[in-house]
Formats: structure tokens, C-alpha cells, sequence
């Protein structure tokens, strides 16, 4: 084909439309060496066994799969879990008023609102929970304050329990789940919610079945940004939880740093991250499936 | 059966401290297609938006069907709105998108389903049911867009730029389609334009509005014939204007002086009620009701002034003349270009505009 011939000039051919794809080397090469690599040598420790002064011994085992189903780790697994849905549960319930809230409100607050939400990153994330503990504990902000407004009688014993891990996880991701429902509200047509509100729709229904399924995207980013590292979390249980809360980071944690059996704590690692992978594959097919291929497709962004 | 199918009353509504519409009263018939004209800032659409209950009136009150609409939210009001950008629901079908209003008022599938499908004969959607917002041509949105209003068979349907977002030759089309479901259906259309050409064309009646407030309300013919005052004319595109003063007056007939022209003419004109001698008066003519020609004499009509072109414009079927009459008075003039060999002027020609004296519009001061 001559370049002269204009139905080829503005093909891919042309290199304005050519995609650029040694843009991508230097953080593949980034990730490759710092991400995969490393990825791929816990997976090989987990199938080592503990040397009797720690370290690693590479005798080929699957002994640390099978400790995992011990049931005393079991109920670590499952109280983990049970935390970071509460986490994200409570996240989604606090966020998405807020969002809504932000992304209807005058531009010029829109950014001091959203400033405010990202303020508390501007803050050791270590330091902000001793902060907590200093709120939280028997002699702390909150008995004090609730004991002298005659509240209460006798302090509220909440440090070192799983709600205090639960104030402390919501309290350290709601950002991630508000920043994604602020981005998806912001770009909801007013006048579509306006017309469900025309259309007979009380409050009610207007979310439902406009607001929600239009939102659905942030919501789920904003889900998956609060799950995954709520169900990782070690900081907070380990401050805020103590020794009676442990969570599987702290598990983890524990395997790498106190006991010193890096292949049990690498297989747990991997476990992990191999069923959050697999939970969030099944919830696309899930959904996906029950949508429609063109739903999704257009939640994907392709909007006009 | 109330007098009235939407009657606004004595309505102010300030948007913080501006004043969007000013006790301005209003009253629709039953069945008619009603146009609210205005330039954008006129509180047109404020006025909409109040009626479809989007926001609450802070003095007077709007009725439909004769019924107070005070509290009474959106959700609740016998009135739909069909929305300037259409918002449809981008998630929906546009089988579900119609049948939406149906299902939030709880009416059953059996009843559901036979309406909105003549609903989408009725707007030649037939083949789209199944197909979404996104996959539809603007013209094809705009008919969805209706039918989700009109399947509900409101009281009132409210209209906000219902053409604005088509090209030029959909929105011709869907003026006269418009009127003829509008016909078809029977229910009261309140539409919300800033295109004169719209609301004459579609509407039983019209009102000019300005700064919140209806300058003149009436059927087109008696807003194109008769406008009210300068800013009406205008606004209907009269805009070509002269100030004098009466000199005598014959009958329906009156002659002006114009001395803001250098050879201070007199001109004849259509005598404007309760004017008498003396009377300082506008004298407004549209663009499309001259006549061009180099020849001094009359030649049937009733006034001719000299005028210098100062820029022609071709405009495809028509030519657009800049003229000036004086220092201080430019007019406009537009020409079909049908006749073919028909004679066109060069700027900086001297040519005389002639017309007839009933082709003016005559405001008294």
C-alpha cells in the first residue's frame, strides 16, 4: 500500500497510532526483578522445610500445606476473613454517603473534602494507630470523655479486642473505599437520577435501581482496595488486637520474625494470595454471567 | 375537569441571591402544546424545573389538574419531564428504560408490557427493545427519551430543549413529529426553547420570557405579527428598527418621521393602537421582508429608503445583505437566492430597501 492511499494512512500503520510499547520495559523489568522474582522464591521456600536453627533447608515437602489445616490456624484464617468482610462492609457503609456527599457538593469543595480524606496519609500509619490505642484504651480519650459527660460509669474495655481491630482497619482503608465511589458518583449524570426521581421512583428505588448498578464499579474497586489489605493486615491487630487477635498477617508475621520458619510462613503467604486471586476470578465470572457481556462492558468505562 | 391543566401562580424562585423567575403567572390549557421561549438566563428552564417539582417555588404555588402542587415531591407529581441530554438510563434497555415509570407505579407485567410496546410502535422503536441507550442514534434517544414520558400518560409533559441536541435537518422533522404525536396523544406539552423558529412552528401557544418573567403570551401568529415590545420583536428575529415620531395619521395608516436618518424621510406605517399625532414610535422590519433593488422608484410598495451595502454574505440558498442606512443604523436583509439570475449587490453599493407599510411592526414608546 502507497502512503498516499488515505484508507491506510490512518490504519495502524501510521505511527501516531502505533502503540508505544517500550513504554512498558522499564516497569516490566521494575516488577520482573523486584516482584516476580521474589515471588517465585517464596513459592520455592514453601516447599522447604526449617532448618533446626531456622533458615531454610531445600528438602522438597508439601509438610507446611498440610500444617496450615491445623485447626488452630483454621480459626486464625477464618477470623481474619471474618474482620476484613466486616472491614469492607463498614467501609462501603460509611464511604459511599460521604462519597455521594463530596462528588454532588460545589467543585470548590470537592477538593478540600477530598483533601481532608487523604489528610491522614500525610501520617506514619504506625504512629496513627498508637494514636488509636491512645483513644481506645481503659484510662484513654474515649472512656475519659464519655465517663465525664456521664455517659457511662465504668471505662468501656475495647482495647485489645476485635472491635477495636475492626475501628482501627475501617479507620486506616475508608480512603480507598471512598476515593474510587467518589471518582464513580462524580461521573453519574445528574439529570439520569433526576429522571428516576420523575419516573415515580421514591429515594429508595432511585438507588437501587439507578444509582447503585451505575456505581457498581467504584463500589467493587473500592471493595477489593479495603479487602485485600484488611485481610492481610499486621500493624493494627498487632497493636489494637494484642496478643488475643491474631489475624493471618500476624501469622505471618510471627512465621518469618518470632518463630523463624520462613518455608510455613511463605506457604501461608501463598495460600493467601492464591484464594484472594481465586475469589475475585470467581466473582467477575459471577458477575459477568449474570449481567450480561454488554453491561460489563460498559461499567468497563466505554461511556460517551 | 379543572379549567386549567398547569396553572403556575404568582411564582418567585431565587437561585441564591438571583432572581430566576419573578411572579410570573401562568395558565395551560388542556391539551395544548405550550412554549416557554426565551434566551438561556430568561428562567425557562427554572420554570420547568419547578413544575416537575426539582425545585420548590419560594412564593406562589403550581397546580396541575387543579390539584396544589406545594410538597408534593417529583415522585408524586402527574407531570414528566423529558430532559434536555434525554438521561436515559445507560444500564437499562430501552424496553425497560419505557417501561420504568410503569413498574414504579406497581402496575402489573400484563399491564406493563402492552403499553410499552405501543409506546415503541408508536415512536417507530420496534426493532431497538432490546438494544441500550449507548447503541442508538441521537434521533433514536430522543424518541426513547419521549416515549419514556408518554408511556405514563402524565398530565403534563414537560419538555426541556427537546431538539437541542439534534442537527439541523432531525430537528425540522421532529418539529412537525413532534406536534403530530402531541396531536395523536392528547396531553398537555410544555416545552422549554430558546429557538423562535421551534416554538412558533410546534406550539398552539407561546411566552416570551425575559429576566423570570412572561413578556407576552399568545398563539405565534400573535407574537410573529403583533409582538409586544422591542425585546419580543427581537427575539422572534425583528431586528431591524427605526425611532420617530407620528406625523399624521389616516385611518390604519400613519406616517413617521425618522430623523436619525440624514435626509430626515418620512415612511408609512401600520398605526400602532392609542398612538396619536406625535406619538414617538419603533418602527421594527424583518430581515426577509425587504426588497433590494437600484431602482428609485417605488414600484408598487409603499416605502423605500437608501441604504449602503456594506457586507454580502452567501449563505447557500439565501444572501445576507449588511446595510446601513445612516451612521447609527445598520439593518439586515436576507434574499433568496431561487431566483437564479436574480441581481446580487456588491458592498459599497448604494441600493434602495423598499417595502410595504403593513410588513412593519409599530411599538409606541
Amino acid at each position: 500500500m502507497s502512503p498516499s492511499d488515505p484508507s491506510t494512512t490512518l490504519s495502524d500503520h501510521s505511527p501516531i497510532s502505533r502503540r508505544p510499547t517500550w513504554l512498558l520495559l522499564p516497569p516490566l523489568a521494575w516488577l520482573g526483578a523486584f516482584f516476580f522474582v521474589p515471588l517465585l522464591l517464596v513459592l520455592a521456600i514453601s516447599f522447604a522445610t526449617r532448618g533446626t536453627y531456622g533458615g531454610v533447608e531445600w528438602t522438597f515437602s508439601f509438610a507446611n500445606y498440610v500444617t496450615m489445616l491445623d485447626p488452630l490456624y483454621l480459626k486464625i484464617y477464618l477470623r481474619s476473613l471474618a474482620l476484613a468482610v466486616a472491614t469492607t462492609a463498614l467501609c462501603l457503609l460509611l464511604g459511599f454517603p460521604l462519597a455521594y456527599y463530596i462528588a454532588r457538593a460545589p467543585a470548590r469543595w470537592q477538593g478540600i473534602w477530598l483533601l481532608l480524606v487523604i489528610i491522614p496519609f500525610w501520617t506514619n500509619f504506625l504512629v496513627r494507630t498508637y494514636a488509636w490505642m491512645f483513644i481506645l484504651r481503659t484510662e484513654g480519650l474515649m472512656n475519659t470523655l464519655l465517663m465525664g459527660m456521664g455517659l457511662i460509669e465504668h471505662p468501656i474495655e475495647i482495647l485489645y479486642s476485635d472491635t477495636a481491630v475492626l475501628i482501627g482497619l475501617v479507620y486506616g482503608y475508608l480512603p480507598f473505599m471512598v476515593l474510587p465511589l467518589y471518582a464513580a458518583v462524580e461521573r453519574l449524570d445528574r439529570s439520569v437520577v433526576e429522571a428516576a426521581w420523575d419516573l415515580y421512583a421514591p429515594a429508595w428505588a432511585v438507588f437501587r435501581r439507578v444509582i447503585w448498578p451505575l456505581t457498581k464499579p467504584g463500589v467493587i474497586a473500592g471493595c477489593i482496595l479495603v479487602f485485600i489489605p484488611s485481610l492481610g493486615a499486621f500493624i493494627t491487630p498487632d497493636l489494637l488486637g494484642g496478643a488475643r487477635t491474631m489475624m493471618v498477617g500476624n501469622l505471618i508475621q510471627h512465621e518469618y520474625l518470632v518463630a523463624r520458619d520462613w518455608p510455613f510462613g511463605s506457604a501461608i503467604s501463598f495460600v493467601l494470595m492464591g484464594l484472594v486471586l481465586l475469589g475475585m476470578l470467581v466473582y467477575l465470572k459471577v458477575e459477568r454471567a449474570r449481567q450480561g457481556d454488554e453491561t460489563v462492558s460498559w461499567a468497563g468505562g466505554d461511556r460517551q | 375537569m379543572a379549567d386549567y391543566s398547569v396553572e403556575i401562580q404568582d411564582v418567585v424562585k431565587y437561585h441564591s441571591a438571583t432572581l430566576a423567575v419573578d411572579h410570573l403567572s401562568l395558565e395551560v390549557r388542556p391539551g395544548e402544546f405550550f412554549s416557554l421561549l426565551g434566551p438561556s438566563g430568561s428562567g425557562k428552564t427554572s420554570t420547568l424545573r419547578l413544575l416537575a417539582g426539582f425545585e420548590r417555588p419560594d412564593h406562589g404555588d403550581i397546580r396541575i389538574e387543579g390539584r396544589s402542587m406545594r410538597d408534593v415531591p417529583p415522585n408524586l407529581r402527574p407531570a414528566n419531564l423529558v430532559f434536555q441530554t434525554y438521561a436515559l438510563f445507560p444500564h437499562l434497555t430501552v424496553f425497560d428504560n419505557i417501561a420504568f415509570g410503569l413498574e414504579m407505579r406497581r402496575l402489573s407485567r400484563a399491564e406493563i408490557d402492552p403499553r410499552v410496546s405501543a409506546a415503541l410502535d408508536m415512536m417507530k422503536l420496534r426493532g431497538k427493545r432490546d438494544r441500550l441507550p449507548a447503541q442508538l442514534s441521537g434521533g433514536e434517544q430522543q424518541r426513547v427519551a419521549l416515549a419514556r414520558a408518554l408511556v405514563n400518560r402524565p398530565a403534563g409533559l414537560l419538555l426541556d430543549e427537546p431538539l437541542g441536541a439534534l442537527d439541523q435537518q432531525l430537528r425540522q422533522d421532529m418539529q412537525v413529529e413532534l406536534k403530530a404525536i402531541q396531536e395523536q396523544v392528547g396531553i398537555t406539552f410544555i416545552c422549554v426553547t430558546h429557538h423562535q423558529e421551534e416554538a412558533l412552528t410546534m406550539s398552539d401557544r407561546v411566552a416570551v420570557m425575559n429576566h423570570g418573567r412572561a413578556l407576552q403570551v399568545g398563539t405565534p401568529q400573535e407574537i410573529y405579527e403583533a409582538p409586544a415590545s422591542a425585546f419580543v420583536a427581537n427575539f422572534i428575529g425583528v431586528s431591524n428598527g427605526l425611532t420617530g415620531r407620528i406625523v399624521t395619521i389616516t385611518g390604519a395608516r400613519c406616517t413617521v418621521s425618522l430623523p436619525d436618518l440624514p435626509t430626515g424621510p418620512t415612511i408609512l406605517a401600520r398605526r400602532p393602537a392609542g398612538a396619536v399625532e406625535g406619538s414617538r414610535v419603533t418602527v421594527l422590519l424583518r430581515p426577509e421582508r425587504l426588497h433590494l433593488s437600484q431602482d428609485v422608484h417605488l414600484n408598487g410598495f409603499e416605502n423605500a429608503l437608501p441604504a449602503r451595502v456594506s457586507k454580502a454574505i452567501y449563505n447557500g440558498n439565501e444572501m445576507q445583505y449588511l446595510l446601513r442606512l445612516s451612521d447609527s443604523v445598520s439593518w439586515k436583509a436576507r434574499v433568496p437566492n431561487s431566483g437564479g439570475d436574480r441581481k446580487r449587490f456588491l458592498p459599497g453599493e448604494v441600493i434602495f430597501v423598499r417595502w410595504n407599510a403593513d410588513e412593519g411592526v409599530v411599538l409606541t414608546e
